[in-house]
């Protein structure tokens, strides 16, 4: 095993073992997530259970109806007393044959729409949740997971409602109701039939236990399949290019062949279990007539009975034997369960204040008051950041990569907290800004720019929803794409393929810059927004910057001092501290700092 | 696998009435060609299993009518003996079935699970940019998961309870014609409406697929653009899309639901509506003597052991529907031909001589082509900028090189070979690429670096490194070992960008081609970068996509690319003073200037 996962490299690995008093605690996190879905469909619950109860009473009834029919039909037929009985006993069969069907099809029918309706809103709490979760949380959680999380963890959940819970209902009521009626029957015979259970129950405990770790690494694994297989098809341009398919292929089998393991496990668990319920059904059966014979002699049993016995032992042990097919199902839905209820008891670090200050026009000054921050603990990237922007000023960040410029424009847009210290919007603290507030108030665009499956259009208005046609054009104008948009095929309306893949990398960065435009926030931060385009769209994109800047707070991270100099302010981060404060014009004049250096340098690259 | 074909812009999604029900799954019966034995134990253990089955109720008939009504306490123990005996038998060979069962069915899923993948592998971007990831996703797992457990335990149980019916049907009539009769007539309702059940569930299960596929793809897109969402506070509207295809999941969930609850249902209301018509004409037989209560007693046992098998052929019948649209589905991505597949020369001794020839190109969907009459010959060891505005189809002609894409029109050579005779990884090794949006894995540093060559040695990892200034990889917390990317330690842009650019060095390729790579890194970095390029571009033929005069420098001569096709080949200085699109797009001055009015 050791090779096979050299290529992962390091990192820190989630638990694999579980002690007792974990997966105790995990089976109650589960439990509780279970709980709340059920809750709303409280009163459709007891309906259905009604229902399933009534369905298994006439199930169970007709083997007594046939042993009625047995002993009390034949024997007037036989000595020529005609056939009434029997004809009321198969009237009575038809009837409760009838209830059955119409019971049952109203179970599969209401319990089959309770769950997709729990599922439903399973997948959208999950949906919420995990973009309420901070992005440090989904830095470590990654996008393959969230996406194995929502699409294979819910499936499995989708599948153990599609078959496995009528069985387990069935199974678990046809158990209780076949013990009472041999019981009730014939005591002697129920007790040797019974003398089984202790067996059964052995059995399926240890079923239980050794399946529940099974389905949790066939999850693992699957997991594990998800998350390459979507990288490589997110990647595959870098795949094809470096011909990473062979090498691939080799990873992808390996992970592919624990998954085979770790299902083969599961599968022969279910081997050695689903024979060994038939071993013990028969076992019984061949015990039960034996003494049901002698019992016979002595006219103890008739005939009837015998009959009715066998019918029920069949009827005990079928369902039984099913119990792990849906098992099976059960387990993944379960491992599922606790992985889903996991995600969703994880706190969002960047939390929501319960009682927000209300920020109703934003002005945009900012502060940094001793702002410290560090990513992994011990190595801080900012130690006592003071920063003081007044509202309508555009301030440039220069500095060296890993001096902490990125860390002030995420922290200004809230996708971390600062370890120490506050950052301030109009003299209210972020945390205690309601999310929808922060986000009206502050945008920030990165280098990242992610376009959405729609049309360009979509793309642009997704800076504020509500937009009109005209409204979307004229950001786009404003910002200089309008001229890429007027030659794609359908302008506006073009839809962007998957992942944007026909946009190149600069028209994207226009197409997230008119999205920014158009959501008109008090503070826009810029991080390496520019960084694709070419000389003549960002000269464009600088000439409206003056008017789009003018009236808002701006927080510019460029590396190219073309973008820099149009700001009214620099500041110099250097490990990050501010060594250098000042307009573009004075750090220049004053010379010899290192903003007059990088100006130089910039002045000779320019030749 | 039939030899792949060089076909034209082929449609992705294949329409699927066109295809007969069931021949995409017949298909792939290839993939249980190694488990034939496998498969022989499985049919025979399952033959076995239910000749078992049907011999218990006929030993209970036996003791009933024989012991039982004579008394005969001595003859029980031997007929009780027989019928344990049986039980143990068909528990073991339930248990050898179950075994063989499993290590066949999960090896053609993962043999079908890795063709799909490397088919995926091979398939070029443009089929990728047509299909959305979380569609090739949910085929690779959940039609593959139908498809094994249609193929494992469907098919042999589809063939056990056929065999079962059929056989028990046939001992029924042996036993008493006239009740044998009544059973064999309440199968006819099943399979009649069986039939008709099919119909209707192969629609409704179409659309649920197609639908997880589209709850998948939304999945993915608001995992992916994430920031983005948080950054303008567009959960609500995130979530809104999302839940419109949840919502429509759901109805098509529900739809299905009903469907199938009233089929089961059916499926289990016929045995016992037989079972009271076996009660009432048996025991007026057993009246009149010409039954005896054992056969009765056998008779309705039988009667009853077919209520599983029968109520199960509704399980299987849908799970087959199932399995042949997955089948579908999984057929339709390995049947799409790679548009883009490799020649069968090689080049031994690459010299790097690049030349485009009357070059064009044009995306499947447009009307206009983007490239068109692109002519450029790059001599080995020579480094050619390309300029041109955003989306004047720079990246796209550097794609073309290593066939990312293909011309559609004109042709590429490298030493005066087609680089579409290449065999591709021949071509690949010949050119590598750093891209400017570089994509990382989660492998660790020293796997993503080596990409290209992964037998590199420590010192040639250490000084392509070294040259893309990336030696912030020694100071992770587990050096070259630490897991990046997705599921690892995050890096910036500027980070990423070297990594990608000590990737593409490392390659050693002989004509390597830098697409913007150095966008996202500072003055200071870039110009290290830039001087250590230097050297590695002496040896290497180079293309380098650049914005900036800077980058421009790294190149002996610079191609103007305007209105799709390249307008001017100079050097910096020569199209400086004669092109005026040039010094509008590239002009130092007018930087200058810019940066004076504010000054």
């Amino acid at each position: 095993m050791s090779t096979a996962h050299d290529w992962r490299g390091v990192a820190a690995e989630s638990q694999d073992d579980f002690t007792d008093r974990v997966s105790l605690l995990l089976r109650d996190r589960s439990r509780r997530l279970l709980s709340s879905l059920l809750r709303p469909h409280r009163r459709t619950l007891a309906v259905v259970l009604a229902v399933v109860l009534v369905e298994n009473a006439a199930r169970l009834a007709i083997p007594y109806l046939v042993k009625v029919g047995i002993d009390s039909g034949i024997p007037p037929m036989q000595a020529g007393a005609g056939s009434r009985v029997l004809l009321t006993v198969t009237g009575v069969v038809l009837v409760t044959v009838l209830v059955q069907a119409v019971a049952r099809q109203a179970f599969l029918t209401i319990s089959g729409q309770v769950g997709q309706r729990v599922l439903l809103e399973l997948r959208r709490r999950l949906f919420r949740h995990f973009q309420r979760l901070s992005p440090a949380f989904h830095d470590r959680y990654t996008s393959g997971r969230v996406i194995s999380r929502m699409t294979s963890d819910v499936e499995a959940i989708d599948e153990m409602l599609d078959t496995g819970f009528d069985g387990l209902v069935n199974a678990a009521l046809t158990l209780v109701g076949t013990a009472v009626l041999l019981l009730v029957l014939d005591l002697e015979l129920g007790l040797v039939a019974l003398g089984s259970f202790p067996l059964l129950l052995w059995l399926s405990a240890w079923f239980r236990r050794e399946s529940a770790s099974a389905y949790r690494r066939t999850r693992e694994s699957v997991a594990a399949v998800i998350v390459h297989f979507v990288e490589t098809m997110t990647g595959i341009r870098a795949v094809q290019a470096f011909r990473r398919e062979a090498r691939n292929e080799e990873i992808f089998d390996q992970v592919n062949d624990d998954y085979r393991l770790a299902n083969m496990r599961a599968f022969r668990l279910v081997g050695l279990f689903m024979p060994g319920i038939k071993l013990i059904g028969n076992v019984t059966i061949a015990i039960t007539l034996v003494v049901g014979a002698y019992r016979a002699f002595d006219g103890a049993v008739s005939v009837g009975v015998l009959a009715a016995f066998l019918i029920y032992l069949r009827q005990f042990f079928e369902p039984m034997q099913e119990i792990s097919q849906f098992y099976n199902t059960f387990q993944s839905a379960g491992a599922a369960l606790e992985k889903l209820s996991g995600v969703l008891e994880e706190e969002p670090d960047v939390a929501e204040p319960t009682v927000a200050v209300p920020l109703r026009d934003a002005h945009g000054a900012v502060r940094f008051e001793r702002v410290g921050f560090c990513y992994v603990e011990d190595r801080p990237v900012l130690r006592a950041l003071e920063l003081d922007v007044p509202a309508g000023q555009t301030l440039a960040l220069v500095g060296a990569t890993g001096a902490g410029k990125t860390t002030v424009a995420t922290l200004m847009a809230r996708f971390y907290d600062p370890t120490r210290g506050r950052v301030l919007l109009d003299g209210i603290d972020l945390r205690d800004l309601s999310e929808a507030d922060l986000r009206n108030a502050v945008v920030l665009v990165t280098q990242e720019n992610f376009v959405f499956a729609g049309t360009i259009a979509d793309n642009i208005r997704f800076g504020r929803p509500d937009a009109t046609d005209a409204e979307v054009r004229a950001a786009a104008e404003a910002i200089g794409a309008d001229t890429f948009i007027a030659d794609l095929p359908e302008g506006y309306r073009t839809p962007v393929e998957s992942r944007g893949g026909r946009l190149s990398a600069g028209q994207r960065q226009l197409v997230a810059f008119a999205r920014a435009f158009l959501a008109d926030p008090a503070v826009l931060i810029l991080d390496e927004a520019t960084s694709s385009l070419d000389v003549p769209s960002e000269r464009l994109v600088q000439r409206a910057m003056h008017t789009i800047l003018a009236e808002r707070t701006a927080i510019i991270i460029a590396h190219r001092l073309s973008t820099v100099e149009i700001a009214d302010r620099v500041l110099v981060l250097e490990d990050g501290a501010v060594v250098e404060d000042g307009s573009p014009a004075e750090l220049v004049a004053t010379g010899g700092g290192r903003y007059a250096g990088l100006h130089d340098a910039w002045l000779e690259s320019l030749v | 696998m039939p030899p792949r074909t060089v076909t034209a812009p082929h449609s992705a999604v294949a329409d699927p009435s066109r295809r007969r029900a069931g021949t995409s799954l017949w298909r792939l019966r290839g993939y249980l060609a190694p488990y034939v034995g496998s498969l022989v134990v499985m049919a025979l253990s399952a033959v076995g299993a239910v000749a078992v089955a049907l011999a218990i109720p006929l030993v209970i008939r036996a003791i009933i009518d024989g012991p039982i009504t004579n008394g005969d306490r001595s003859g029980i123990w031997p007929l009780g003996l027989l019928a344990l005996v049986l039980g143990v038998v068909e528990a073991a060979l339930i248990l050898l079935r179950r075994w063989v069962q499993a290590s066949a069915v999960l090896g053609l899923e993962t043999a079908l699970r890795s063709d799909l993948y490397a088919t995926l592998n091979s398939l070029p971007m443009a089929f990728h940019s047509r299909w959305q990831s979380g569609q090739l996703l949910s085929r690779v797992t959940i039609d593959l998961s139908t498809i094994r457990r249609f193929s494992g335990f469907g098919v042999l149980f589809l063939v056990i309870n056929v065999v079962q019916l059929v056989a028990t049907v046939a001992v029924m009539l042996h036993l008493y014609w006239p009740l044998g009769l009544v059973v064999a007539v309440a199968a006819v309702p099943i399979i009649w409406l069986s039939r008709s059940f099919e119909h209707r569930y192969v629609v409704v299960s179409r659309r649920v697929q197609d639908q997880q596929g589209d709850v998948a793809s939304q999945v993915e897109e608001s995992a992916l653009g994430m920031r983005v969402i948080r950054s303008f506070g567009r959960r609500d509207l995130a979530f809104d899309k999302y839940d419109r295809e949840a919502s429509r999941l759901f109805d098509s969930s529900v739809d299905k639901v009903r469907l199938s609850a009233r089929f089961w249902t059916f499926l289990e209301i016929i045995p016992n509506v037989a079972l009271a018509l076996v009660l009432l004409l048996g025991a007026i037989a057993a009246g009149n003597e010409s039954l005896s209560p054992g056969t009765l007693v056998a008779f309705i046992t039988l009667m009853l052991s077919l209520v599983w098998p029968v109520a199960a052929l509704g399980v299987i019948l849908s799970m087959a529907q199932e399995a042949m649209t997955a089948a579908d589905r999984v057929v339709e991505v390995l049947d799409t031909a790679p548009a883009i597949v490799g020649g069968t020369r090689v080049l031994e001794r690459p010299r790097g001589h690049l030349r485009f020839e009357g070059v064009g190109f044009t995306f499947p969907d447009a009307d206009r082509p983007l490239l068109h009459g692109v002519d450029l010959d790059v001599a080995p060891g020579e480094t050619v900028a390309v300029v041109g505005a955003t989306g004047s189809g720079k990246t796209t002609l550097t794609a073309l090189v290593p066939r990312l894409h293909d011309v559609t029109a004109g042709r590429i050579t490298v030493d005066g070979v087609d680089v579409r005779e290449l065999t591709l990884p021949c071509l690949r090794r010949v050119v590598a690429t750093a891209f400017e949006e570089p994509t990382l894995f989660s492998m660790s540093a020293r796997e993503n670096v080596t990409l290209g060559r992964p037998d590199a040695s420590e010192a040639d990892v250490r000084e392509a490194l070294e040259v893309a200034q990336a030696g912030f990889v020694h100071d992770l917390p587990w050096g070259l070992d630490t897991r990046i990317g997705e599921q690892g330690m995050s890096l910036s842009g500027g980070q990423r960008q070297r990594l990608a650019l000590a990737r593409a060095v490392l390659a050693r390729p002989r004509i390597l081609v830098l697409d913007d790579t150095l966008s996202a890194l500072d003055v200071h970095t870039e110009a290290l970068v830039e001087t250590a390029l230097r050297a590695v571009l002496r040896d290497a033929t180079g293309i380098v996509v650049a914005h900036r005069a800077s980058t421009v420098l790294l190149a002996d001569r610079v191609a103007l690319l305007a209105g799709g096709t390249i307008t001017s080949v100079g050097r910096h200085s020569e199209l400086l003073a004669t092109v005026p699109a040039y010094r509008e797009l590239l002009s130092a001055d007018a930087d200058l200037a810019g940066a004076a009015e504010v000054a």
